[in-house]
């Protein structure tokens, strides 16, 4: 591998997100976790993380985002919370609510919590607890941000989308404001982990993915008052890759529950690339010097089209993983881009997995459904 | 705000829920910091963030700009004013 940066100015990360744990309640088919989930028994202690907290500011992090798994499956979630805060990051909590209540979020807003994400799987009670495989999610979901709110906290509505809920994005701006947050992410589904796996499942059809999109920028105006709108956009049937992650190690990373520092969350799905953990070695030398960070720095292992493309420190290429998954080549242009020649099967790919007609998830953390049948029959 | 007018400023304003401002020691500057916002912020711009607690109207603000760059009250007027409306419409002022 190149080192082109050996001299050259490393940028400041500004964002780290902070997977506490792998444990959660629900069982979204999409989750972005790894399909290989770290262990309770691995998980890097309180302790740790303040450490790690402090170098991420010393470093030049301004936000840290508490994620997971869910976060609030951690019974020491106060004081890690405390810790990001005393360390003077920003901290944004993303969280499915399972696990929270009024009192603990009481706490932590006490201890400095800034601002919570919460995710919502769909507009309807049924539909939202068969996509997280979790009865009564979604009630608990929404009292929840009515208590956030209460609480006088910053709340964002988080929805993944995907072909059971797209056709929903309009109702799910209308319930974000009508809980009283104050911004809504309409995230297409990202097909990585959990998501690759399902994708045949969770694939909209490009009507859908187009008319969604209208859907957005139709309501955008009438709620410019009340609620931010961000979008995630769908990849697959888009024509110029997204600017994933700002740049691979330009703008943020990733530490795992059990302390591997990622410059993405599915970066390890990317074969032979080494991966330093916080428990050996501090954060700042893993930003500067990690072979997995330098991997995809800057521009200089690009090939073309990308090399010479106008476009290069504007969408850095697209996204590694998503190269390696469609292309099988972590260093192509990602597909996701016009003008990478395997740009046309993947929106074939996409196409032709939206109309499958056999929609069954394989959830996270739960056996798969000839396993279940196979434990009904016995 | 449909028709294109400027927003409305709230009286009193004060930064929203989940925004705050923030001394980025790294990059030696003011920054305003929100949910996946981050808001570089250049010297004046900081002066009246700062300023922005609830306490002050938007008048006392201009008079306190105006007492601190010892500079004219109308041109500041509109520097708040038109930060302050940029702020409202990108929700980061409590409404």
């Amino acid at each position: 591998m190149i080192m082109p940066h050996a001299g050259a100015a490393i940028p400041a990360p500004l964002g780290l997100l902070a997977e506490l744990t792998h444990r959660c309640p629900l069982a979204c088919p999409y989750c972005s976790n790894p399909l290989a989930l770290d262990n309770r028994a691995d998980e890097l202690d309180a302790a740790i993380w303040a450490r790690v907290f402090r170098e991420a500011a010393a470093l030049g992090v301004l936000q840290v985002h508490l994620s997971g798994g869910e976060p609030a499956s951690r019974r020491d979630l106060v004081e890690i919370v405390a810790a990001a805060h005393a360390a003077g990051l920003y901290t944004n909590l993303i969280t499915s609510a399972i696990g929270l209540d009024g009192a603990r979020l009481a706490k932590l807003q006490a201890l400095g919590l800034d601002h919570v994400q919460l995710s919502l799987q769909d507009v309807d009670a049924a539909s939202a607890d068969h996509i997280a495989d979790y009865a009564g999610a979604h009630a608990r979901k929404v009292a929840f941000a009515r208590t956030v709110v209460e609480q006088g906290l910053a709340l964002t509505v988080n929805a993944v989308i995907h072909r059971a809920n797209i056709d929903h994005v309009t109702a799910f701006v209308e319930t974000a404001a009508l809980l009283g947050a104050g911004r809504v992410e309409i995230a297409h589904t990202q097909y990585y982990g959990w998501a690759l796996r399902n994708r045949r499942a969770l694939m909209p059809t490009g009507a859908q993915v187009h008319q969604a999109m209208q859907q957005v920028e139709r309501i955008r105006p009438l709620y410019a008052d009340r609620l931010v709108i961000d979008l995630v956009v769908p990849d697959y049937y888009a024509r110029r890759p997204k600017a994933c992650m700002g740049g691979w190690a330009r703008r943020s990373l990733n530490v795992t529950p059990s302390g591997r520092v990622l410059p993405c969350h599915a970066a390890e799905t990317i074969p032979g690339l080494k991966f330093w953990s916080v428990r050996e070695h501090p954060l700042q030398a893993i930003w500067m010097g990690s072979p997995a960070f330098q991997a995809f720095r800057g521009t200089d292992w690009m090939a073309e089209p990308c090399q010479s493309c106008a476009f290069r420190e504007v969408d850095f290429g697209g996204c590694r993983c998503q190269a390696l998954a469609i292309v099988g080549d972590a260093a192509a242009t990602d597909p996701a881009c016009e003008l990478s020649p395997h740009h046309s099967r993947m929106l074939a790919l996409a196409e032709q997995e939206s109309v499958e007609p056999d929609i069954h998830y394989r959830y996270r953390g739960r056996p798969a459904r000839d396993e279940v049948t196979a434990i009904q029959a016995r | 705000m449909h028709d294109g007018d400027a927003p409305k400023l709230p009286e009193h304003p004060r930064l929203a829920p989940g925004v705050r401002l923030h001394f980025d020691a790294t990059r030696n500057a003011w920054v305003l910091l929100g949910p996946e916002r981050v808001i570089e912020t250049e010297g004046p711009a900081s002066e009246i963030l700062r300023r922005c607690d609830g306490s002050r109207t938007v008048a006392q603000i201009v008079d306190e700009l105006a007492a601190l760059y010892t500079a004219d009250r109308t041109e500041i007027a509109g520097d708040v004013t038109d930060m302050l409306a940029e702020l409202v419409t990108k929700r980061m002022l409590a409404a």
